[in-house]
């Protein structure tokens, strides 16, 4: 047991020492975490929009008020006539344009519909789409309230939208779990496969085995700070989404932690079979940025929803563990909901830590012999 | 000879599916021997060390090592011997006082007793302003003492050096085998891999490997006159190229 401490210390020499991992291991995560929260935020804020009023009665003018008043949009232009939208697209501060028809208040008091129309800039479909979304929100809460207050007859019923668990359309809800699967995948596998591989390129690693250290004290060894550290990770991203962005966690915090811990352990073990099968630590990295990062991302439901895929990206998606970990971390975190609707994913990355950890072991005493 | 043998080999036969590595090897050396391991690339020299410091079996054969079964007893073996091998073995990110902890610890060695080589070892190296500078900062001549030092930190029966002085200059050279002298005499065997015939000149006893094979064995004189040749650069090539 000393023996093995002593490794364990050096071993946190090694990253206390090397700016670049230290760097690698918190900065990145706090820089993630702030960039896919603001930057990539698919929130809208002060969208340009521009009214066409043809109608010009009292209650187009209250619609006006109340979607500029809703904070999502910024009035950039009043137009008199059609001619004039493509001009304003082309300004470029005008992502969309809402158009009343003639005598809307008047069509809509007396018939009890009236249309309008939301013309948007599709070069940015995403924000099209958000902008054409939130309108029409808008617009229903309108004449559900326009309903209640001046006419007591039913007008259009129109479908009501609401978001579960995420009322406010807020992205980084839907980020945060993402980085956090992306970020201790990428770390622990990078970190542990690199560190195994640069002893065996340095030659130390001979010394080691030839050392009285059982080979499985080797391993723990140098697993053991980064399993410590990808842990103190996850305090920080989490301590950090909820100071930052007001994130809470919904289920057990305890629960949530395990689940973490599992995963973690789930990458680290992956990290190992990466340096059994890796010759340096070139092949290392790039066996872990490129098989793992680029999956996580694109595959794991992290930005994509699964359900869109076709059917073969789902099979290859059901092989990667970000994606049970992403169900499971999204359900603890945002819906709250207990052990009793993870339970078969959890088993997932069970079985996924223990078929790692078995190839590692075959492959470690292949490469003995 | 010595009386005392601390490594005893026969029939020795290592087989990677159907290449034969090592092909029924025999020899003993004995306690506080310098022994010569000279081999062309490839001659099977590592193989028979790696199965000698117990990280790989023999196919078969007796292989005994410090007293222990290379089969059965790989974890004796392991607390009995000394290793550095042809990359640099120590930690270069570390000082040299954490790499001399660090590796003291693993051998099971005590914090006094650590602390004690610690300050005998610098000393001896005349090394004192080097005990917190980090690895890489040191010369290579430096580096390769120290890495030797700290092979034989825990005072193993056996040391076995895997082409030490690859790439150090001549005097620097010259200090290791010195230092290597000095150890032998205290009674710590070593068993060295080397590509520098000069070098095989200092050792008790040389055996040359040739595909997998022993085939010369004896102290340098003997060889020389054997094969009537002036060195044993000469009594090598002769052998490693007929």
């Amino acid at each position: 047991m000393k023996r093995f401490l002593g490794f364990v210390k050096k071993e946190f020499l090694h990253i206390f020492r090397d700016y670049r991992t230290l760097f690698i291991l918190f900065g990145i995560p706090a820089a993630q975490i702030l960039i896919f929260g603001y930057a990539v935020s698919t929130d809208i804020k002060n969208a340009g929009v521009a009214i066409l009023d043809l109608s010009h009665d009292e209650v187009t003018q209250k619609l006006t008020d109340k979607i500029f008043s809703s904070g999502f949009f910024k009035k950039t232009e009043t137009l008199l006539n059609y001619n004039n939208i493509d001009k304003v697209f082309k300004k470029g501060k005008t992502k969309a344009v809402i158009v009343f028809e003639d005598d809307f208040g008047k069509k809509l008091i007396s018939e009890g519909k009236a249309s309008l129309n939301i013309i948007a800039d599709g070069s940015e479909p995403n924000t099209a789409t958000l902008i054409t979304n939130y309108t029409t929100a808008i617009m229903n809460d309108f004449t559900n309230e326009f309903a209640g207050s001046v006419l007591n007859n039913s007008i259009r019923i129109s479908p009501e939208l609401k978001m579960l668990y995420n009322p406010n359309l807020k992205s980084h809800f839907m980020f945060v779990p993402g980085v956090v699967t992306l970020i201790l995948i990428l770390i622990c596998a990078l970190m542990t496969s690199v560190t195994i591989t640069r002893e065996k390129e340095f030659g130390t690693m001979e010394v080691l085995l030839v050392s009285p250290l059982r080979p499985i004290q080797i391993i723990l060894g140098k697993v053991t700070p980064y399993f410590i550290l990808s842990f103190i990770n996850v305090l920080l991203i989490l301590g950090l989404s909820w100071l930052v962005f007001g994130l809470p966690v919904k289920g057990s915090i305890t629960l949530l932690l395990a689940e973490c811990m599992l995963y973690i352990l789930m990458s680290l073990t992956l990290g190992i079979l990466i340096s059994t099968v890796s010759k340096n630590m070139q092949q290392a990295i790039f066996i872990s940025l490129i098989g793992l990062m680029l999956p996580t991302i694109l595959l794991s439901g992290f930005i994509f929803p699964i359900e869109n895929m076709p059917k073969i990206y789902d099979y290859v998606s059901s092989i990667m563990p970000p994606r049970y970990f992403i169900v499971i971390i999204k359900n603890i975190m945002i819906k709250g909901t207990g052990l009793m609707y993870i339970w078969k994913e959890t088993l997932i990355l069970i079985i996924m830590t223990l078929v790692f950890i078995g190839l590692s072991v075959r492959k470690f005493k292949i490469r003995l012999e | 000879m010595m009386g005392n043998k601390v490594i005893t080999v026969r029939n020795l036969v290592k087989k990677f599916g159907s290449f034969v590595a090592n092909d029924n090897l025999n020899f003993e050396v004995s306690a506080g021997e310098i022994f010569g391991f000279l081999g062309a690339n490839g001659a099977g020299k590592t193989t028979t060390i790696r199965i000698l410091s117990g990280l790989s079996k023999p196919t078969s054969g007796e292989v005994k090592v410090a007293g222990f079964d290379a089969y059965r007893q790989t974890e004796n073996i392991k607390k009995n011997i000394g290793y550095m091998c042809q990359k640099f073995s120590l930690y270069e990110d570390l000082t040299v006082k954490e790499n001399i902890v660090l590796f003291g610890g693993i051998y099971g060695m005590s914090k006094s007793l650590i602390r004690e080589r610690l300050v005998e070892l610098l000393a001896n190296l005349r090394f004192q302003e080097y005990e917190n500078r980090i690895i890489s900062d040191l010369p290579l001549g430096l580096r390769q003492k120290l890495a030797f030092s700290v092979a034989v930190l825990h005072e193993p029966r056996i040391v076995f050096l895997d082409e030490p002085t690859g790439g150090v200059d001549p005097i620097t050279r010259r200090q290791f085998w010195e230092m290597i002298y000095e150890k032998a005499a205290s009674g710590i065997t070593v068993f060295v891999t080397t590509h520098y015939m000069d070098e095989a000149e200092y050792c008790d006893r040389i055996s040359i490997m040739s595909e997998g094979k022993i085939v010369a064995l004896d102290s340098p004189e003997k060889l020389k006159k054997q094969y009537n040749a002036p060195t044993v650069e000469e009594v090598f090539i002769k052998i490693a190229r007929p």
